[in-house]
């Protein structure tokens, strides 16, 4: 017998859930200006600190400031600014067209806008994403006309994925978007995969892996780290920490890790954290991490400290697991918002041009959304053939698929 | 007696499990204080802890990894896989690992779990949310299969899961969860209100594994069906006026053989529906285990009619199900020969 204490099963907690006071004030937040920004081949033993804090350009003021400022003109902010807008627009028309009955399902962005905007102007054509459900804005930023995306959406007969799959789910290769599984984490390595494959054949292009804070649990997050670590794999690997997967608080993929850019430091990866809120901070840190990967340094692991100010996805409701103010509470503020001050201050731009513009990316949504619904929707007007059901499940059909499409009578 | 939907059947199963015995323990993605994206669990953190009901890492191969690990030192966990699409980071787990513990340790170590996981299609999924991966688990020496197609069979087939020394993968038709669905899409939504099957006793009681069920009694045809197929085949049954025996066989792995042979025998015919793919699914099992029983009786090949060997798709969702149309006409066709 021996006198060995009893034992008992952590399970942690968010701070609050509903019905609860949302209390953000355990979550350092760094002066904006104040993370130094090291050259892009650092040994990354000496920047072990910057995966437990937070850059940041955009101050209080929307002042930009600190060595990670200046990445982009106020041209190219303005152009950031309005894809950001593009981006929110197009999330309402999409929810509002499922709740209509338009579509089955949708997922929107609100809150995470400038991670996948401006993450998209540091890469190059031929640059290639491996995304998950909440990138969009790779697209957007991408110029990838927004009717193709509605049409994927409602899976009509101009859907250029014959509707073989669920809304958002895109792929557009010419843009560097791969294919969206649906399930998640299994991208990640494979954007290794990619990158390695560029570096065997002496190319020039990148490679940028997307997940989400809960999956970073998933088992292909950690075969990702281990493969770009031990090949140098010219990859950026992105976290985007909402701090929500569905109803499960981002502490429970976390663990004891301090934050998830962290994890990479056991991997030997340099590791950055960034205001995932400030379009600014985004991208320079988007383009720090580009650079070393271009110049075949190696991967980088960059964790983007956001928000999921929206349900997960048309089929949740937040308010079950979250007090409802808690968006309101985020201490990182709102990104379009937030870029929009900056704009004003540095006097390229003024709230009346703001609500002209507004009314303006209404107008082309609008356009879109209606071209999109002249070919139909989920359940009217054009759609997908039944014959695209067997087509592309193998490069030529085989004699199984050819007599199952003949039994179907098409 | 109470009525249930089969959600409520489900998570009524896990309560009166959790009550009786405080080895069985639950997790899983989203299952603690949410209850679960389909609402299985909801209430059971705050009745019983959040050390007997707890939310997981996303991490599938993990659930099942420590669902076994626990089983080994003597819980009776019963996880849940968020949907069956999402199983395959786990099936190492659940193929090399959970269903040998017992073989390869010569009962040294045991593997008592059930790993729930809601499958099948019909809620305009895509391809990630509405496969059907029975066959893939009926292939393993080891495993347990269970799909029940209604609230009671639901909720006395999981309890006797739980209790069962072995591993059971309990696939629960997510179409099923709020009411029977015959495969009529076009037609209003039914609740298990109304329908027999939907009262469901509040306390313990167990369905045996291993015994399928006669839904339908008739003398022309034999259809074996499981989860939501036998709703359909039941629908098809009347529409087309031919007196079908359906069987609902509920476990398929082990599978009640008897139930089908003496139905066969007496009919002469039979029709295999599920709504996996066709090729290598469970009904070529099925059609082989018939014409090795059954052959001087039958008075037609065995058909099998399922979905198509495609992914399964969004937009064509309704052209994929094998539904009350193309059920109908196998009968037919089947009839005729």
């Amino acid at each position: 017998m021996t006198d060995g204490q009893r034992l008992s099963l952590h399970v942690p907690e968010p701070e609050v859930r509903p019905g609860g006071k949302p209390d953000f004030s355990n979550v350092p937040i760094p002066k904006a200006g104040s993370v130094r920004r090291p050259e892009v081949d650092v040994d990354p033993k000496e920047i072990r600190d910057l995966a437990y804090s937070i850059i940041r350009v955009l101050d209080r003021e929307g002042e930009a400031v600190g060595p990670w400022a200046g990445s982009l003109t106020a041209e190219e902010l303005m152009e950031g600014l309005k894809h950001m807008m593009l981006l929110r627009v197009f999330d309402s028309r999409m929810l509002m067209a499922q709740r209509q009955g338009k579509t089955s399902f949708y997922m929107q962005h609100l809150g995470e806008e400038a991670v996948s905007c401006a993450f998209r102007k540091a890469l190059l054509p031929g640059d290639m994403n491996f995304p998950t459900y909440r990138q969009a804005g790779l697209l957007i930023a991408g110029g990838y006309p927004m009717v193709e995306m509605m049409n994927q959406i409602y899976s009509n007969d101009a859907d250029p994925l014959k509707g073989r799959q669920l809304p958002i789910m895109y792929s557009a290769k010419d843009y560097g978007f791969f294919t969206i599984s649906g399930n998640l984490a299994t991208q990640y390595v494979q954007a290794v995969g990619w990158a390695m494959a560029s570096a065997i054949k002496n190319d020039t292009k990148i490679a940028a892996a997307w997940i989400g804070d809960g999956s970073t649990a998933e088992s292909d997050f950690h075969s990702a780290l281990v493969f770009a670590s031990t090949y140098r794999a010219p990859v950026v690997l992105n976290v985007v920490n909402n701090q929500w997967a569905i109803s499960t608080f981002q502490g429970v993929a976390r663990g004891g890790s301090g934050t998830f850019a962290a994890r990479g430091l056991g991997y030997g990866l340099p590791a950055l954290r960034v205001d995932g809120n400030d379009y600014l901070a985004v991208h320079a840190v988007a383009k720090w991490a580009a650079e070393r990967a271009r110049r075949n340094i190696g991967p980088t692991l960059v964790e983007y400290v956001t928000y999921r100010v929206g349900a997960h996805s048309t089929s949740d409701d937040p308010s079950a697991y979250r007090p409802k103010e808690e968006s309101e509470a985020w201490p990182l503020g709102d990104p379009v918002i937030r870029l929009k001050n900056h704009l004003i201050r540095i006097g390229t731009w003024s709230e009346e041009r703001h609500k002209q513009m507004e009314a303006e990316i209404r107008d082309t949504v609008v356009t879109a959304q209606k071209e999109a619904e002249r070919h139909g929707t989920l359940h009217s007007g054009g759609r997908p053939s039944m014959r695209d059901m067997f087509e592309g499940v193998y490069a030529e059909m085989p004699p199984h698929l050819k007599r199952q499409r003949q039994q179907a009578g098409v | 007696m109470p009525r249930m939907t089969m959600i409520e059947a489900i998570r009524s199963a896990m309560d009166v499990s959790m009550e009786r015995d405080d080895d069985v323990v639950v997790f899983g993605e989203d299952v603690g204080y949410f209850g679960g994206v389909f609402r299985g669990t909801q209430g059971l953190q705050q009745k019983y802890g959040k050390t007997r009901c707890f939310d997981a890492p996303i991490n599938e191969s993990g659930i099942v990894g420590a669902a076994i690990g626990m089983a080994a030192y003597g819980l009776k966990p019963c996880v849940e896989i968020q949907f069956a699409d999402y199983m395959y980071p786990a099936y190492d787990q659940l193929t090399q690992e959970a269903a040998r513990l017992r073989y390869r340790s010569n009962g040294d170590f045991t593997c008592g779990i059930t790993v729930r996981m809601p499958t099948g299609g019909g809620i305009f999924g895509g391809q990630t949310h509405s496969q059907s991966p029975e066959a893939l688990f009926t292939h393993v020496c080891g495993l347990q299969v269970v799909v029940p197609s209604n609230p009671y069979d639901a909720k006395g087939l999981l309890i006797a899961s739980i209790e069962n020394p072995d591993p059971v993968i309990f696939l629960e038709p997510k179409r099923l969860y709020n009411g029977p669905f015959d495969g009529h899409h076009d037609r209003p939504v039914t609740s298990w209100a109304g329908h027999p099957l939907g009262e469901v006793p509040a306390e313990h009681y167990v369905v045996p594994l291993g015994k399928a069920v006669v839904r339908r009694p008739g003398s022309a045809v034999t259809v074996l069906a499981y989860g939501t197929m036998v709703h359909v085949a039941e629908a098809t049954a009347e529409e087309t006026g031919i007196d079908a025996e359906v069987i609902d066989l509920r476990t398929l792995m082990p599978l009640d053989l008897d139930t089908i042979v003496t139905s066969v025998k007496k009919t002469g015919r039979c029709l295999v529906v599920h709504e996996a793919t066709l090729t290598s699914g469970f009904g070529a099992e099925l059609a082989a285990l018939v014409q090795e029983h059954c052959f001087y009786h039958l008075e037609a090949p065995v058909i099998r009619v399922a979905g198509w060997d495609t992914p399964y798709p969004h937009a064509q969702e309704w052209d994929y199900f094998p539904g009350p149309a193309r059920v109908g006409r196998a009968l037919r066709d089947m009839m005729e020969a």
